[in-house]
């Protein structure tokens, strides 16, 4: 059965390949052996074999060949079928064998091993030729990230769940997407939140559920000119206002926090070193001075004091 | 002549053999057909290997393509092979003899991965990379557009850390040369710095990050050492010994395996300590309601989690083993002694 229907899509696809001009449905049942004796039989075979061509990514036209044409025909241009002529050098080889491996076992794997085996087919190399000890990878647990990268790339606006950071529950969001990066191991989707009208980026972890598509290819624009790696590293990003805060620390102990201290001199009471330090963050730098328990203590600025204490009593809380 | 709208994605070629989906292996039979006559002659062995089939699947494939015939005007049979003598001969392609062009999502993939590559300091002098995206994409022509819009950006390359930077050079520096690095290395978990030699592997690059793995001398063991964590390194004049016993991590099973004899930990989050959940790989994740989480992972030092746990406030509870949770609580209790 699969055989004969693989014979058939591939005597389908030399026929129209091969074919000068437009070829009419009953011509096309005429040349190409496999198709059923009813002509409505042949019809709805032929409309499943159409859409499968094209899901392969062959360019099947339709047209006529002159005004006095009435009826439709099919086609299969050789150019816009072909993949053009590439020629690599053999280090172009062996970084295209390194690209192919980053997708291994991640949501884009199968494509890239497709994208190889035309290569092959083109006349190229690319077996195990790697850059020696070198092992680059990029993984995609996030089940979010099929159905993002095929709205991105089929232009489809989305709706999905979203359980923002620190909340409870989580929200439907709409968002027409522009673009998914992978910043720090994670990734994130960027575009317009069509509820909120305005451009929001959201991490796909904390997507739940499933992603739905709410229309049609083609019918999201990217605004000109949009860098969403750009928009992800800024909402990333923390407010870039350097404060100085000042820490005693244990003799021997906090290296973590004396590799970025601007000065360090030892405290009056022996034992200690008075640390100075800069942090932007006030909120992650408390907890990150919270961590090294009874070797750090806050001198200043209060604020920040307050916020280790504030941390260390929900320890005992 | 209108054309329709164009594919979107071309599936990709499993390598399953004639057992595969009718189209799967339709796209192995018109990726066959050039493959032979791009080489002109070559051989079944090395064909079914590329292909990933057995050679049985592959004769099973070119009978297959011998056999198609077309009956307009007159019956004839579009291709023509042999296979004789374990030689592959293509004498008539027809209209395939050429590939089909690259899918979205093919391009993409490639495209995609080459840029990523493309930001780290370590691979060659990095005009390889540029020619080969540069071919890439004239030769996939409107199916690349899409990749513009994904990308994935090295930490090491966002300009926070030159020292990371500059440690890959030197680590792809003594691995080309076969040589011995000297890192001072930066423990968080511990809080400490640590001096070791290591006889370097691989440079791994994975979630973003840069790892060298290598055989440490110190440990006498396979490490991986993050390079934003290395605080000096030197390139020694000294030929590297990894032991043959030594072995590489499974990079594609995930950097971090536990092991049985690991310490099982057990965390009870807030909504506000979600975020442990995404950021250490927990072998088991229990919604409570009100957002709340209870985790469970398995790890060989318990010293980060009384950081972690120290961290977390009251945005999170440590909860077992029982004597670390205790010791966190005296922790806490004496760091706020400082304070009184």
């Amino acid at each position: 059965m699969s055989r004969r229907k693989t014979e058939r899509l591939l005597s389908l696809v030399v026929c129209l390949l091969s074919a000068r001009r437009y070829l009419t449905a009953a011509q096309i049942r005429e040349a190409v052996p496999g198709y059923p004796a009813s002509f409505d039989a042949f019809k709805r075979m032929f409309e499943r074999d159409k859409d499968e061509l094209r899901e392969l990514g062959i360019p099947l036209e339709t047209g006529t060949n002159g005004p006095g044409d009435e009826e439709a025909g099919y086609r299969i241009s050789q150019q816009a079928y072909e993949l053009p002529e590439i020629t690599l050098e053999p280090d172009e080889v062996a970084v295209l064998g390194l690209a192919a491996r980053v997708w291994r076992r991640a949501e884009l794997a199968g494509a890239a091993e497709g994208a190889l085996l035309k290569l092959r087919a083109a006349g190229i190399d690319a077996e195990d030729l790697t850059q020696p000890g070198i092992e680059p990878r990029v993984h995609t647990p996030e089940a979010a990230f099929g159905p993002l990268w095929e709205a991105v790339r089929d232009q489809r606006p989305v709706s999905f769940g979203y359980r923002a950071a620190g909340r409870s529950t989580a929200q439907r969001r709409c968002l027409e997407p522009w673009g998914v990066v992978n910043r720090r191991g994670r990734w994130y989707v960027a575009g317009l939140d069509t509820d909120r009208r305005a451009e929001r980026v959201f991490r796909l972890s904390r997507i739940e559920g499933q992603v739905t598509f709410t229309g049609p290819a083609g019918t999201v624009v990217v605004p000109p000119g949009t860098d969403v790696r750009a928009a992800v590293r800024d909402w990333d990003a923390e407010t870039p206002v350097p404060r100085t805060c000042l820490l005693r620390i244990r003799s021997g102990a906090g290296y973590g926090l004396r590799r970025h201290a601007v000065s360090v001199a030892p405290d009056q009471e022996p034992g200690w070193d008075v640390a100075e330090l800069t942090f932007t963050d006030s909120g992650w730098w408390s907890e990150h001075l919270a961590s090294f328990g009874a070797d750090v203590v806050v001198l200043e600025p209060t604020d920040l004091r307050d916020a280790v204490i504030g941390r260390l009593k929900g320890v005992l809380a | 002549m209108t054309a329709d709208a164009p594919a979107r994605s071309g599936q990709p070629a499993k390598s399953g053999g004639p057992a595969g989906t009718a189209t799967e292996r339709l796209q192995r039979l018109l990726a066959l057909v050039p493959y032979v006559v791009s080489r002109n002659v070559v051989g079944m062995a090395e064909t079914a290997a590329a292909f990933g089939v057995t050679e049985r699947d592959l004769v099973d494939d070119l009978n297959l393509l011998w056999c198609v015939e077309l009956r307009s005007p007159d019956p004839y049979c579009p291709i023509d092979l042999s296979y004789e003598g374990g030689e592959i001969v293509v004498s008539e392609a027809e209209a395939i003899g050429r590939p089909l062009r690259l899918g979205v999502d093919e391009a993409c993939a490639l495209l995609i991965a080459l840029r990523m590559l493309a930001e780290l300091p370590s691979i060659g002098d990095g005009t390889a990379l540029s020619r080969t995206i540069a071919k890439l994409e004239s030769a996939a022509g409107s199916a690349a557009g899409p990749s513009a819009q994904v990308a994935v950006q090295m930490d090491d390359a966002a300009g926070r850390s030159a020292a990371a930077q500059s440690a890959a050079a030197q680590v792809a520096d003594a691995l080309n040369r076969g040589k011995r690095l000297h890192i001072s290395y930066y423990v968080p978990g511990r809080d400490e710095a640590t001096e070791r030699d290591v006889d370097p592997m691989r440079l791994l690059v994975v979630e973003g990050r840069s790892y060298l793995e290598g055989w440490c001398r110190r440990a006498e063991d396979v490490r991986l050492f993050r390079l934003d964590r290395v605080l000096a390194i030197e390139v020694l004049d000294v030929a590297k010994e990894v032991p043959a016993s030594a072995k590489e991590v499974d990079v594609d099973r995930g950097l971090f395996r536990p092991s049985p004899q690991d310490v099982q930990v057990v965390f009870e989050l807030a909504a506000a300590g979600r975020w442990v959940a995404e950021y250490y790989p927990c072998e088991e994740v229990t919604e409570l309601g009100d957002g709340r989480l209870r985790i469970r992972l398995r790890t060989p030092d318990t010293q980060w989690v009384r950081r972690l746990a120290l961290r977390l406030g009251e945005d999170g509870r440590l909860v077992s083993p029982p004597d670390l949770a205790e010791q966190v609580i005296a922790d806490a209790t004496e760091a706020l002694g400082h304070y009184a």
